[in-house]
């Protein structure tokens, strides 16, 4: 199939759907890493046309879920100082530090933009020499080339006034930690089809190995999802532990070297708390020595800050797929997209936003 | 955070050492870099984002796939920040 409309077509959803109804003979748990792929099944109506016996439980694929607390609040602490233009995607602005977010800092006078892309930041920072201007490089690996460039690019036109404070988090780590979990149920994985655009998906065979259970990268299109699910199941029911490729028109088994050699170039692998989650090794990217002068850490003084995550939420159980929205006491209630109490409300990418806005149908006793 | 765009690259051109684009996106016409995308070429599709072209696409896909955005996202809200 070449055209989108054609991942699109009613009658292809209908037999797919059938097609997983007949080769699916018991329970299975698959999960969707990506809150993309999350979104997309939920407002296509696909979660609830799967047979009963396929559990979809959502993973931590959504980078402003996963930014630690820590991160946040310091973003919120450099933000507020008068000599500071802060820059930031435009989705990191409502997330819920411990006490406030950036936008009530921009609310409170703080110089908050959000820009669209990374170079805008550095080019804020050329604008403004009597600033400091500091960038909130956050996001997985489709995210990670272009922060990577807004560095080299500083350090390319030699400006001394910018600095990135560095949130970057794997994929492939994340899905070991929620295999090698005690808790873990998740018996199959839809891979994050963007990220291998990126990345590739050499990284899965050896954990589809490792753990026994099939990895399929998939795309964004009910098709997509579709196909990807019954590559799964059919992997489940047969016993099957691969890694394949069901998202081919956008994903090479290499992926896209120019930008993992310029990701190598400026960050390497450290160890990553993320939100609700904890610290999972090797799991993120910070900036590598070479070039510690633009890390934001070293240039402020944001050592003490002191967290407190809201004790009614539950992301962490949901961003591991342990459970699910409608089973968080809060949701709907306390939490809700104007009152969000976790990224996970707050995000376009986060499940609980997913539910909320796509079953509000749904009554809550 | 992993949504990404297409659109037709209009121009193409050298902005401190790096390539970069001009791209329409059904209308709205941003600035990308095309450093990971080297061999795109005018009147082509990339699917974009953070303002970096990371794959180029076919048109007719690029075509559907601005279509279905238009219709369930914030699409104005993505593109102009």
């Amino acid at each position: 199939m070449k055209y989108l409309d054609e991942y699109r077509n009613p009658g292809k959803v209908k037999t797919l759907l059938r097609e997983i109804a007949s080769i699916t003979t018991r329970n299975w748990v698959i999960m969707e890493i990506c809150g993309g792929q999350t979104h997309a099944f939920l407002h296509h109506g696909l979660d609830a046309m799967l047979p009963p016996q396929i559990e979809l439980v959502h993973g931590p694929g959504c980078p402003v879920c996963v930014t630690p607390l820590e991160q946040i609040d310091k973003a919120i602490a450099i933000a507020s100082r008068p000599d500071v233009i802060f820059t930031s995607y435009g989705d990191m602005l409502r997330v819920p530090g411990s006490t406030k977010d950036l936008f009530s800092v921009r609310a409170g006078g703080g110089d908050v933009h959000v820009v669209y892309s990374p170079l805008e930041a550095v080019q804020t920072a050329e604008g403004n020499p009597d600033k400091q201007v500091v960038f909130f490089a956050i996001g997985f690996e489709t995210t990670a080339p272009a922060n990577a460039m807004a560095v080299l690019q500083a350090r390319n036109k030699h400006i001394k006034n910018f600095s990135v404070l560095v949130s970057h988090v794997r994929v492939p780590p994340a899905m070991e930690a929620i295999l090698g979990s005690k808790s873990n149920r998740v018996q199959g994985f839809l891979a994050a089809g963007h990220v291998c655009a990126v990345m590739g998906f050499h990284e899965y065979p050896p954990i589809a190995e490792k753990y026994h259970v099939p990895i399929v990268v998939t795309g964004f299109e009910p098709i997509d999802l579709l196909n990807g699910m019954v590559s799964a199941v059919k992997q489940l029911e047969a016993g099957r532990a691969e890694a394949e490729n069901q998202y081919q028109r956008a994903v090479k088994f290499e992926g896209n070297e120019s930008a993992q050699r310029t990701i190598r170039s400026v960050f390497e692998s450290v160890d990553r708390k993320w939100r609700g989650i904890g610290i999972i090794p090797q799991s993120g990217w910070g900036l590598n020595p070479d070039f510690a002068e633009f890390d934001a850490e070293n240039r402020f003084d944001v050592g003490n800050i002191f967290t407190q995550e809201s004790p009614l939420c539950i992301a962490g159980e949901i961003l591991q797929g342990l459970k699910r929205p409608l089973q968080c006491a809060a949701f709907g209630r306390q939490c809700t997209q104007q009152t969000p109490l976790g990224a996970p409300m707050v995000s376009a990418e986060g499940a609980c936003a997913a539910y909320y806005k796509y079953h509000r149908d749904v009554v809550y006793e | 955070m992993c949504l990404a765009i297409p659109g037709k690259l209009t121009d193409i051109y050298e902005k401190d050492n790096l390539r970069m684009a001009k791209i329409d996106f059904g209308g709205i016409v941003k600035e990308i870099c095309l450093a990971y995308t080297p061999e795109a070429k005018v009147g082509e599709y990339a699917l974009v984002h953070v303002g970096f072209a990371i794959s180029l696409m076919d048109e007719e896909e690029a075509q559907e796939t601005l279509k279905l955005i238009k219709e369930v996202s914030d699409f104005e809200d993505e593109i102009s920040g």
